[in-house]
């Protein structure tokens, strides 16, 4: 089977006043289609950069990216990114916002009314038809990142890639919105990479968790295999056992083997 | 019915209190002698002299209408010619750091300049009073354009020019749908500024070039002793520059986010 995203040996270091500083090396990671990958780690282990050199908004110092057997120059159409802050444009309104991504990617192809089913279908799958000509300000935090993920899901991306994207977010709108994706990543039979520093919702949400070692230098330091059987309900997991060994497997990871010095 | 008296106590009490005491003082210093004529001397004065606006009867000896309009037209000519260069440049010295390191000597040399040094240069190369003032207009109100425009554009959030890298917009979507909205409200404070400043100069450019316009009729019932007119002319300058800064601030409401 073709590999979706496969980096190879990629390190990323950034030239800095005190010097070069290495973020990250040696990083070999192959996703399937349809594999629902989440990058756990510390801060400043250097998870928000690898998903930054997967989308193509940083260029890796050496190594090897490809996406769907073509090498990453650059951001594409083919990796819709969901930021941690929404990075909704707050003069467009939510239809707006989805449309602009649309337009890019289907303009040259596809007639108006297409175009604006396209934005429509996408707000449709979140759920927000009703907030369509809303601004951003006139919604919640929730809402503004799931109109974030239509945006991205719009483009039809090869890969959805989201850094922390419910970080922000209280923790029952999270839970809700965790619910959702689950769903749409049903639906839609997405690809995702998704950045994370929380425990259960790592668990919950992948098929493999990639953690990461401390930096700098950070590199892969395990990959979990999440084997529990899809579509999967918190409250089932809550009092399964299996579910608490994985869940004991990254914690181990996070706070035994890479316990982070108190700064 | 306590609501609105709240309102009136609130919003409406103060200013009025003010005002007051503001029209007593200045009855007090016109009472205790010299030559500063009272309120209500003024008062009757302006009636005389808005009943009548647009009079023309010599080429110096036009209605109060026509002198604020004169300034007025002036101002926006100066003003608008500064709009067409100084928020275009903006742009590009906000986007381009060369352009910024190159221009940002010269900029910051000029600004502090008063803006009437600037006239002497004008008559020399117009040859005539009117372009004279409206380049010290142009003058007056570029810089806080440039300035504004340029650190909008330098304080665009990273996370913005993200979406479109990411979205992979074109230069034109970037203006259009990102750069744009996103300075306009920086530039609207450097237009407010400029117009604010331009508004300033003007009295004092006409003062020293004649003709008609507001600034002018000052220097010159000064010099016919009208100090009535002199006050009437304060006022009337003060009220159009506060209602072209409210009109400017309510155009800035509907675009800030």
């Amino acid at each position: 089977m073709k590999k979706y995203v496969q980096i190879e040996n990629v390190q990323m270091s950034f030239e800095t006043k005190q010097g070069t500083f290495v973020a990250l090396k040696d990083i070999d990671l192959k996703i399937d289609p349809g594999e629902f990958i989440t990058l756990i780690g510390h801060s400043g282990c250097g998870k928000s950069t690898l998903l930054n050199l997967i989308a193509g908004l940083l260029m890796p110092t050496d190594g090897v990216m490809l996406c769907a057997d073509r090498e990453i120059a650059g951001p594409g159409p083919d990796r819709g990114v969901v930021f941690q802050n929404h990075s909704l444009l707050p003069w467009l309104t939510c239809f707006e916002n989805v449309h602009l991504a649309v337009e890019r990617v289907f303009g040259a192809s596809e007639s108006k009314a297409q175009l604006a089913q396209r934005a429509n279908d996408a707000l449709e799958l979140v759920h927000l038809s009703h907030a369509a000509q809303k601004l951003p300000h006139e919604i919640s935090g929730g809402m503004k990142q799931r109109v974030g993920i239509a945006r991205a899901l719009s483009m039809q991306p090869k890969v959805l890639l989201m850094d922390e994207p419910f970080g922000a977010l209280d923790a029952l709108t999270r839970a809700h919105l965790q619910d959702e994706l689950m769903k749409i990543v049903a639906a839609t039979k997405s690809t995702v990479v998704m950045v994370t520093h929380d425990v259960d919702e790592a668990v919950l949400l992948s098929d493999r968790i990639v953690m990461m070692t401390n930096g700098p230098a950070a590199t892969i330091g395990e990959i979990l295999t999440v084997d529990l059987p899809k579509p999967r309900n918190r409250l089932a997991l809550a009092n399964d056992a299996h579910y608490h060994s994985l869940r004991g497997a990254v914690l181990e990871f996070l706070y035994q083997k890479q316990a982070k010095k108190a700064a | 019915m306590i609501k609105l008296k709240r309102h009136l106590a609130e919003h409406w009490v103060p200013p009025l209190i003010g005002i007051a005491l503001f029209l007593f003082l200045w009855s007090m210093l016109a009472q205790g002698g010299g030559t500063l004529p009272g309120p209500l001397k003024t008062w009757d004065s302006a009636v005389v002299l808005f009943s009548d606006p647009f009079y023309q009867k010599t080429p110096n000896d036009q209605g109060i209408g026509w002198n604020i309009l004169n300034s007025l037209g002036r101002v926006g000519i100066g003003f608008g010619l500064a709009a067409l260069i100084g928020i275009p440049l903006g742009f590009m010295i906000g986007r381009f750091g060369f352009l910024d390191k190159m221009t940002s000597p010269i900029v910051s040399m000029l600004r502090p300049v008063s803006p009437l040094a600037w006239l002497p240069i004008g008559l020399l190369v117009f040859q005539a009073a009117n372009p004279a003032a409206i380049w010290v207009i142009f003058i007056s109100s570029i810089w806080p354009m440039i300035i504004n425009t340029a650190m909008g554009v330098r304080q665009l959030p990273q996370d913005y020019l993200n979406v479109a890298r990411v979205l992979n917009l074109s230069e034109w979507k970037v203006f259009t749908k990102i750069l744009f909205p996103a300075t306009l409200p920086y530039m609207l404070t450097g237009i407010r500024l400029a117009i604010g400043t331009a508004w300033l100069v003007i009295v004092a450019a006409e003062m020293l070039t004649g003709g008609v316009g507001i600034g002018f009729w000052v220097w010159d019932e000064w010099n016919n002793l009208n100090v009535e007119h002199i006050i009437i002319a304060i006022f009337v300058v003060g009220i159009i520059g506060l209602l072209l800064e409210m009109l400017l601030i309510q155009i800035a409401k509907r675009f800030s986010y």
